[in-house]
């Protein structure tokens, strides 16, 4: 088991250290999100809709579109010189594999999150600071399960001719169900409504993020392995 | 390096592997004991590569089983899988880590304790000491070949297979490889090595094979001249 979480945290590590050393994900996924917000700023009529009303569907839409690109680096890496291979000759567990890359996902996708809430404050003036705990807590709710299925199709895209094309097609079907639950809760939170209201989509999210962890994590031998 | 003796280190039996409707292995067998040395030669599309990369556990045969220190080779087999190395044609290198953060990382997947220091000692065996700091990318071809090779071998695998293994290396970075090789045969290892410059490694091999369409043409001790082989070599591809 020690062993086992130490080969989660190296898998995990390693991805960190190679972005931080070319940026070339974080930072494509934090342009795009700028530009997200952006183009539903000026696209929006501010007479015909309050920005509170569009604030928590823009919001996540802007949070899965640069989720997506921060995913696409995950295993394009592994590409280069066929990385992959040293991975899958080690005696590693295919799990441990998995949760490493997860991750490592999860830190590239939360951060793009954490430098896009003020951006999206400063959009669309409306102030998330009287709901951060809360939001905060729901955007972890609904990005752990929609990062656990980018991560492993992300890496059954990679082996396709077109990757970063298909790593979208295949994910965005996926990402409907968290996104209509972090929407909901995203809307009540700013509302003020009693956390009774968000009770159901919370637990649809849980169940989402112990689904689709298991799942994910259990299959992954059968999208790497030949 | 562990043991063997008297143990098959990987034997394998009636190996058949196809990419969709080509067949590219037709059954081959395979045994090697501890301090054999297997080279193979064949022409392009003969099921070298393939070859290695089943050997390796990379891929799966279609039929027919390997065994690596007696064991059946799979996916979860992990102690069977540390006793291989595989240098393949790609590095397996990380264009964005260094040399260094690359053999640390791969310590750390094998379990070797202090990553950092195994790195060192792979760096210093293949005299890249003073290279540890820089990014694969970066690299020359023969350089990026040493450094391929210390990744593979960093384990100090029992099974050691290796293709092409002196490309692009210079004189006397080629004779430091056959040194290495040698003493990890003497030590116990055994090496399968797929080349199409037998001299390279025609001291180094105890075994000669010809590998054509999938089949061995040919699998015997080495026992003649270079030149004799390759001219029955060139009589056997001509066929």
């Amino acid at each position: 088991m020690a062993r086992a979480i130490r080969l989660v945290l190296a898998v995990a590590a390693k991805d960190i250290r190679a972005e931080l050393r070319s940026r070339t994900a974080l930072l494509s996924a934090l342009v795009f999100a700028a530009l997200v917000l952006v183009v539903f700023n000026f696209a929006r009529d501010p007479t015909a809709l309050a920005a509170a009303t569009l604030a928590p569907s823009v919001l996540w839409v802007t949070f899965a579109l640069a989720a997506m690109v921060a995913m696409n680096r995950a295993f394009t890496v592994e590409r280069e010189n066929s990385a992959l291979d040293g991975l899958l000759l080690a005696p590693v567990s295919r799990e441990a594999l998995f949760l490493g890359k997860l991750l490592a996902n999860l830190a590239f996708v939360g951060t793009v999150e954490l430098v896009t809430l003020p951006l999206f404050t400063l959009f669309f003036n409306v102030s998330l600071w009287p709901h951060l705990p809360g939001i905060l807590g729901v955007t972890a709710l609904a990005t752990i399960g929609f990062v656990a299925v980018g991560t492993i199709f992300s890496a059954m895209a990679v082996r396709t001719r077109f990757a970063e094309l298909m790593l979208p097609v295949l994910l965005l079907p996926f990402m409907v169900p968290p996104l209509i639950g972090a929407v909901q809760v995203t809307s009540r939170l700013l509302a003020d409504r009693p956390l009774s209201e968000m009770w159901g989509w919370l637990r649809l999210l849980a169940l989402y993020d112990i689904v689709f962890v298991t799942l994910c994590t259990l299959a992954f031998s059968a999208v790497v392995d030949e | 390096m562990p043991s063997h003796d008297g143990v098959a280190l990987i034997e394998a039996r009636g190996l058949q592997r196809s990419y969709g409707r080509v067949r590219i292995l037709r059954g081959v067998d395979l045994s090697l004991s501890p301090g054999e040395a297997l080279a193979i030669i064949g022409p392009n599309g003969a099921g070298k590569t393939t070859l290695l990369r089943l050997l390796s556990g990379l891929l799966r045969p279609d039929a027919g089983e390997i065994r690596v220190l007696g064991e059946k080779l799979t996916p979860g087999a992990h102690d069977t899988r540390k006793a291989i190395g595989l240098l393949s044609h790609q590095s397996l290198l990380y264009d964005d880590l260094t040399l260094r953060e690359n053999l640390a990382f791969a310590a750390r997947l094998y379990g070797l304790g202090q990553p950092g220091r195994t790195a060192e000692d792979a760096l210093r065996s293949a005299g890249m000491i003073d290279r540890g700091a820089e990014l694969p990318r970066r690299l020359s071809r023969g350089l990026l070949q040493r450094a391929a090779l210390a990744r593979a071998l960093l384990h100090s695998p029992s099974v050691i297979l290796l293709d092409e293994p002196f490309t692009a290396l210079d004189a006397a970075a080629a004779e430091r490889l056959r040194a290495d090789l040698r003493s990890r045969l003497a030590g116990g290892a055994a090496i399968v090595v797929v080349t199409h410059q037998l001299g390279d490694v025609w001291e180094l091999a105890t075994r000669v094979a010809v590998l054509i369409r999938g089949q061995w043409a040919a699998d015997e001790p080495r026992s003649e001249s270079v030149d004799a082989f390759l001219g029955r070599y060139r009589a056997m591809t001509d066929g």
